[in-house]
């Protein structure tokens, strides 16, 4: 027992740190931009903190909006994740986001007539199999064509974003709607569990996260996967195949982003506009690195971070700071973490055993080659 | 140099080593691999910072930290791994950080063709400015790594194991150039752990054993036998005694085999051979010659572009790596960083690293724990790989033990065939022992064994027939009892096309 | 004309090839302008690549940037009276705009060389981060400003021909495309030619593709790697100052939440077609934002017949998307991944000041 807290304090201490940096980073920040919000004020950050803390565990109401927020976060957190563990760099979560989004709410609509029953297990499979292929594009290009999934993953984001544009103010524009987006979702909408908000899809990605740390560190798929994250040479050499695995990992990122946007909109919108304004795909970039791409670890940053989206609305009403210094405080977490050799030299802190760098390697060098897939 | 002493973590690499060169001296360093004679090279030179003692050039102290410190002191390098860059051309390798310049901005090219030509003179090479270091074969470019030392203003050679990838006849014209250099004035330090190559062309020997001088002699006044024991601290036979070997029916088969490197040249042209159950075939060359994609064909980590496998009557041309395996071939790799382990991953997963799709170490997707620690537990007993626990990552373990951990997952279970690639580079001489005994073992048990290596000396003591390699073919195959070791290494080098005359103009690898 | 172009399949084609290259004069300006950021970015990132250090924070520099040259212009012109020289609307809340830009750009550089080459965090990582923020502070920045309505300091303008030389036959049409830039524009011609000129004939481009291929033997060489990358890395900063400003102070001028809208991932993708070369990059630029000029001609002057009704059924999404579209199929089919700088990526290691 002790040594188990003793590897949750080493492997946990880190990101405590930083988080704890960043809120100093973001106090700064705030107090230096206090002019512009009304007025230089040294307590600006007590305010806007307490508002964030209030507005994510301060009530019931909260704590629900905290998990529904999370929610997506994990999903597409472990899109992530997986990624890395594969030695892939997934930043397409955003891209695969939209496009399970959109299949389910294609599905859904077409559905709009029949009974929940049948509506909404089809709309999330059809959320899952959007977002899958949105992920296998970019898996088989890097597997087959040595593309680097960085830059194709970021292209294939933008080009979700046109598609949505065109299938939304065009084929599925709603009936009687004031802009562009669709009709409301009736027969797909997922059920409510908790409070007035918590849906299915907090249930979704509850399972989500032992089955993702099943799939990696029980089975021997993810074996494979983490092997050929680490090494692809050496996966060869052991029989395996890294083409492929590389293909799945990619296409299992793409189901776990896809089943993401299908919760969203099946769950929280109820309907798709044309231009879906979201950042949970780079969120998610955030919420796996801080998680070290550890299943129970993306568990907790995304609670962090959706408790953190959660409480912006009340901190931008309380004390008028934008909800965008969440960004802010998410790159400024990020950074320390990143810099951790330097934070861990200054505090003293003696590294964990091996931490997500070994898959980040991966990743960065196989920018350069042609690695032998 | 007077008292260095290095420390790196976990081990102490140099212990209050002296030593002093003479102008107009070549002075062989000596000692196994991982004794510390790289480490104060680098302290030399500049790429390693000491934590205790003193240079002193012509009896003066002198701070060196960094390279380009050495330099202007008169310090010049051949690193034992080339440090040339395969895209820039040889002039350009030549000349980088002391690049002859027109005006502030641009470089001159004419007078650095001018100048190289000149330098290349001096030795009877006809250098060819242009060319892309990475086309050269590994002979010129280490003709071109000595330029690049040669053209500053030295005083001071040093000389990291440069006839590791060389033939004996390169070997010999690399002794005349040194022997040229130290009669210019030139104080040289050699660095090397093959025994006769020192004995041949040094002046002074200083022999280095775990961080520390052990002994310093004159050629005339020992021989190889003195020089090993001083070296590993014990009598030792540096070469394991293999015996007979009672062939058995052919295991491996392979008929007019080819294969392309990477940019896809095809680099070996039709090789045939076998190997038969009970003994060790031996495949010497020198490196670069196609025995890597040779071997990569073979165990099927490249495709073959022509040719058969035949493996115990089985056609296994073509086969993935994994079908290969479980029709009982075993591969210990020449690069073990990059195929042979996970550096990251503990020792368990690297011991099941071929074998963790099937019972006992998974039950259908599920993997089995136990099955695996209880294998990694007896592996490492067996093998006596030293480490603290068979949970540690495979990274922090030195070299002979990662090897140790290679062997012992491919040594085991029910082999047909034992394909070795290189498999003591870079290796302490216990290591190498405890691996030589072990592949005798395998082949008195009837297993057919594959060896290739660059080192002729391990060729030649284990195999029991040789194969010889030039340029992609398979030029001759002699008997290991009766074969001559300069017979060898003319096939080597030319492949048996007669004569031994040196090619005077620079040429590309095959 | 129009009886070659009824024949089946082939007329067609030839229809759109004529047509295509009918339109290009009259889009070549909208091509270059929009050319311009892209080439800018590709420059920065070539500084940083050829170096060895991956770069993928060149958007969140542009649009630091961009924010920055808006903002700060529009402080000056507040404060500082609004000479100018006359030429190119250069004036002096513009260049005050311009400067600040590109040292915003060279600073948030630094982060990434610290991060990269010191610190020695893995490098896509940390331009991550800095898109994160960059997206994150100009927002929350941006929604604070705007409340006060702040006034704009206007923009460059672009050099105007004297009407004399447009007349001229086929120089006339060139220097119009291409001439009809802003000083930033001019600044990435004149930028482009000199890299790829210093790259191959100067010391600096020796030792940099030295560095960025072999850093090992740079260093046993006497070349100081750490030095050289941190001198490439904050000099490439330079470009994507450049590139950003370019948007809100010459192309436009007024600034918007994440209005790079995916440049900077463009001049990478445009990089790497154009092998690491400078003038290969620019080459590129120019293919990817064709799409943009094609779009622009088929919206306003579509080509007759079949054709132009084929074409403009072509939902405009799709040519929002083209230009991604073709980067991801340059990418999956140049096979020159492997002429990437080799050490590209990777974190050097300096032996001889690790004591």
């Amino acid at each position: 027992m002790r040594a188990a807290l003793e590897r949750v304090r080493s492997v946990a201490v880190l990101p405590a740190v930083a988080i704890g940096l960043a809120l100093v980073v973001g106090a700064v920040i705030m107090i230096l931009s206090s002019p512009l919000v009304g007025g230089f004020d040294l307590t600006l950050p007590l305010t806007a903190y307490q508002a964030l803390a209030v507005g994510a565990f301060g009530s019931g109401n909260a704590l629900v909006s905290t998990l529904v927020n999370a929610t997506p976060l994990v999903l597409a957190g472990l899109a992530v994740g997986i990624g890395f563990k594969a030695g892939l760099f997934n930043i397409g979560a955003q891209g695969q986001f939209l496009i399970g989004a959109l299949s389910a709410t294609i599905v859904a609509i077409a559905l709009n007539g029949a009974s929940p029953a049948v509506a909404i297990p089809l709309s999330l499979l059809a959320g899952m199999a959007g977002g899958l292929a949105w992920g296998f594009v970019p898996g088989f290009l890097k597997a087959f064509t040595g593309a680097h999934e960085v830059v194709t993953t970021i292209m294939l984001n933008f080009v979700a974003i046109q598609i949505v544009s065109y299938v939304i103010s065009g084929p599925l524009r709603g009936a009687e709607v004031t802009f562009a987006r669709t009709d409301n979702i009736v027969a797909g909408e997922l059920p409510i569990l908790i409070g007035r908000d918590g849906h299915l899809g907090l249930l979704l990605a509850a399972v989500a996260v032992p089955a993702a740390w099943w799939l990696l560190y029980r089975s021997t798929i993810g074996f494979e996967i983490r092997t050929v994250g680490a090494n692809p040479d050496a996966a060869r050499y052991g029989g395996m195949q890294p083409k492929w695995i590389t293909v799945l990992a990619m296409s299992v990122c793409g189901l776990l982003a896809g089943t993401a946007g299908a919760g969203e909109i099946l769950g929280e919108v109820g309907y798709m506009p044309a231009s879906y304004g979201t950042t949970v795909g780079f969120d998610a970039i955030a919420v796996a690195l801080l998680g070290r791409a550890h299943p129970v670890g993306i568990l907790f940053a995304g609670l962090l971070f959706g408790g953190m989206q959660a409480g912006a609305g009340l901190m931008q009403v309380q004390a008028g700071i934008p909800v965008q210094m969440v960004s802010v405080l998410q790159a400024v977490i990020l950074f320390f973490l990143a810099a951790e050799l330097i934070v861990r030299r200054v505090l003293r802190i003696r590294a964990p055993g091996t931490g997500v760098e070994a898959e980040l390697e991966t990743v960065s060098r196989s920018y350069g080659e042609q690695t032998s897939l | 140099m007077r008292g260095i002493t290095k420390r790196y973590p976990g081990v102490l690499a140099n212990d209050g080593i002296d030593l002093d060169v003479r102008q107009g001296e070549i002075h062989a360093l000596l000692g196994e691999n991982g004794a510390g004679k790289s480490t104060l090279m680098n302290i030399l030179y500049g790429l390693a910072v000491p934590d205790a003692g003193e240079i002193l050039l012509d009896g003066k102290p002198v701070t060196i930290s960094g390279p380009h410190d050495a330099i202007d002191q008169g310090i010049s390098m051949v690193h034992q791994h080339f440090m040339l860059v395969p895209v820039l051309s040889v002039a350009e390798n030549i000349l980088l950080g002391e690049e002859p310049m027109a005006g502030r901005v641009f470089l001159d090219r004419a007078g650095s063709h001018r100048r190289i030509r000149e330098l290349g003179e001096r030795f009877g090479w006809e250098i060819d400015p242009d060319k892309p270091v990475g086309s050269l074969s590994v002979g010129w470019q280490q003709r071109v790594e000595i330029l690049k030392a040669l053209y500053r203003n030295a005083r001071v050679l040093v000389l990291d194991e440069p006839t590791a990838v060389l033939t004996p006849q390169e070997t010999r014209e690399i002794f005349g150039v040194l022997r040229a250099l130290r009669a210019e004035g030139y104080a040289i330090i050699f660095i090397s752990h093959k025994l006769y190559e020192v004995l041949e062309v040094a002046d002074r020997i200083t022999v280095i054993r775990r961080g520390k001088v052990v002994g310093s002699r004159i050629p005339a006044e020992t021989n190889e036998d003195d020089l090993a024991e001083l070296m590993v601290g014990r009598n030792v036979q540096l070469t394991v005694d293999r015996g007979e070997s009672h062939p058995g029916e052919p295991t491996l088969v392979v008929e007019d085999l080819k294969a392309r490197d990477d940019r896809g040249h095809e680099v070996v042209h039709d090789v045939s051979f076998e190997v038969r159950a009970g003994e060790i075939f031996g495949i010497a060359g020198v490196a670069g010659n196609g025995q890597d994609e040779l071997v990569e064909a073979i165990v099927g980590l490249r495709h073959a572009a022509g040719g058969h496998v035949t493996l115990d009557g089985r056609n296994v041309t073509g086969a993935s790596p994994r079908h290969l395996h479980q029709q009982g071939l075993a591969f210990v790799p020449g690069d073990r960083h990059r195929f042979g382990l996970v550096l990251t991953f503990p020792l368990t997963d690297n011991l099941v690293l071929n074998d963790y799709y099937h019972t006992p170490f998974a039950n259908g997707l599920q993997r089995n724990d136990e099955a695996i620690e209880a294998n990694a537990e007896e592996a490492v007993e067996k093998y006596d790989v030293r480490t603290p626990s068979t949970t540690v990552t495979a990274g922090t373990l030195s070299g002979g033990n990662q090897q140790k951990v290679v062997v012992a997952r491919e040594f085991e279970g029910t082999l047909k065939l034992l394909v070795l690639d290189q498999p003591t580079r870079g290796l302490d001489v216990g290591s190498i022992e405890f691996i030589h005994r072990q592949a005798i073992a395998r082949r008195d048990s009837g297993v057919a064994i594959l060896l290739v290596s660059a080192e002729l000396d391990e060729v030649l003591e284990l195999s029991d027939r040789i194969g010889v390699m030039f340029r992609g073919r398979m030029v001759a195959v002699l008997d290991g009892r009766s074969v001559d070791r300069e017979a060898v290494g003319l096939l080597m080098a030319t492949g048996g096309r007669g004569g031994g005359t040196q090619p005077q103009t620079i040429e590309e690898s095959a | 004309m129009d009886a070659i172009f009824d024949i089946p399949v082939i007329g067609v084609l030839i229809q759109f090839v004529v047509y295509v290259i009918a339109a290009l004069p009259v889009v070549a300006p909208t091509i270059a302008a929009a050319a311009t950021p892209i080439a800018l970015g590709a420059m920065c990132g070539f500084m940083n690549e050829r170096s060895g250090v991956v770069n993928i924070g060149i958007e969140g520099m542009m649009l630091t940037a961009a924010f920055v040259a808006w903002w700060s212009a529009s402080l000056a012109a507040q404060v500082v009276p609004n000479v100018g020289i006359g030429v190119l609307g250069i004036t002096l809340p513009l260049v005050i705009g311009l400067t600040t830009a590109i040292l915003a750009a060279m600073a948030v550089s630094a982060v990434h060389a610290w991060l990269s080459i010191t610190v020695r965090a893995d490098q896509i990582i940390s331009g991550t981060i800095i898109n994160i923020f960059a997206v994150g502070i100009t927002g929350y920045l941006n929604l604070l400003i705007s409340k006060q309505s702040p006034p704009s300091a206007g923009q460059f303008q672009p050099l105007q021909l004297p009407g004399v030389l447009e007349d001229v036959p086929v120089l006339g049409f060139l220097l119009d495309s291409l001439i009809g830039v802003g000083p930033i524009g001019l600044t990435m011609l004149i930028s482009v030619i000199v890299l790829q000129v210093l790259l191959f004939r100067s010391r600096w481009g020796l030792r940099t593709r030295a560095v960025g291929e072999h850093p090992k033997a740079a260093e046993t060489v006497g070349i100081d790697v750490i030095r050289l990358r941190y001198r490439n890395v904050i000099g490439g900063g330079v470009f994507a100052g450049l590139a950003g400003a370019y948007l809100t102070i010459e192309f436009g001028s007024a600034f918007q939440g994440e209005m790079t809208a995916g440049r900077g991932f463009i001049a990478l993708a445009a990089l790497i077609f154009g092998r690491w070369t400078p003038v290969g990059a620019f080459g590129a630029a120019l293919l990817f934002t064709a799409s943009i000029g094609l779009e622009r001609s088929i919206r306003f002057a579509p080509p007759e017949g079949q054709l132009g009704e084929w074409l403009t059924a072509v939902p405009l999404q799709f040519y929002g998307a083209l230009p991604y579209l073709i980067t991801i199929i340059v990418l999956a089919g140049v096979v020159g991944r492997s002429l990437a700088p080799a050490a590209v990526g990777r974190p050097y290691e300096r032996e001889s000041k690790a004591a």
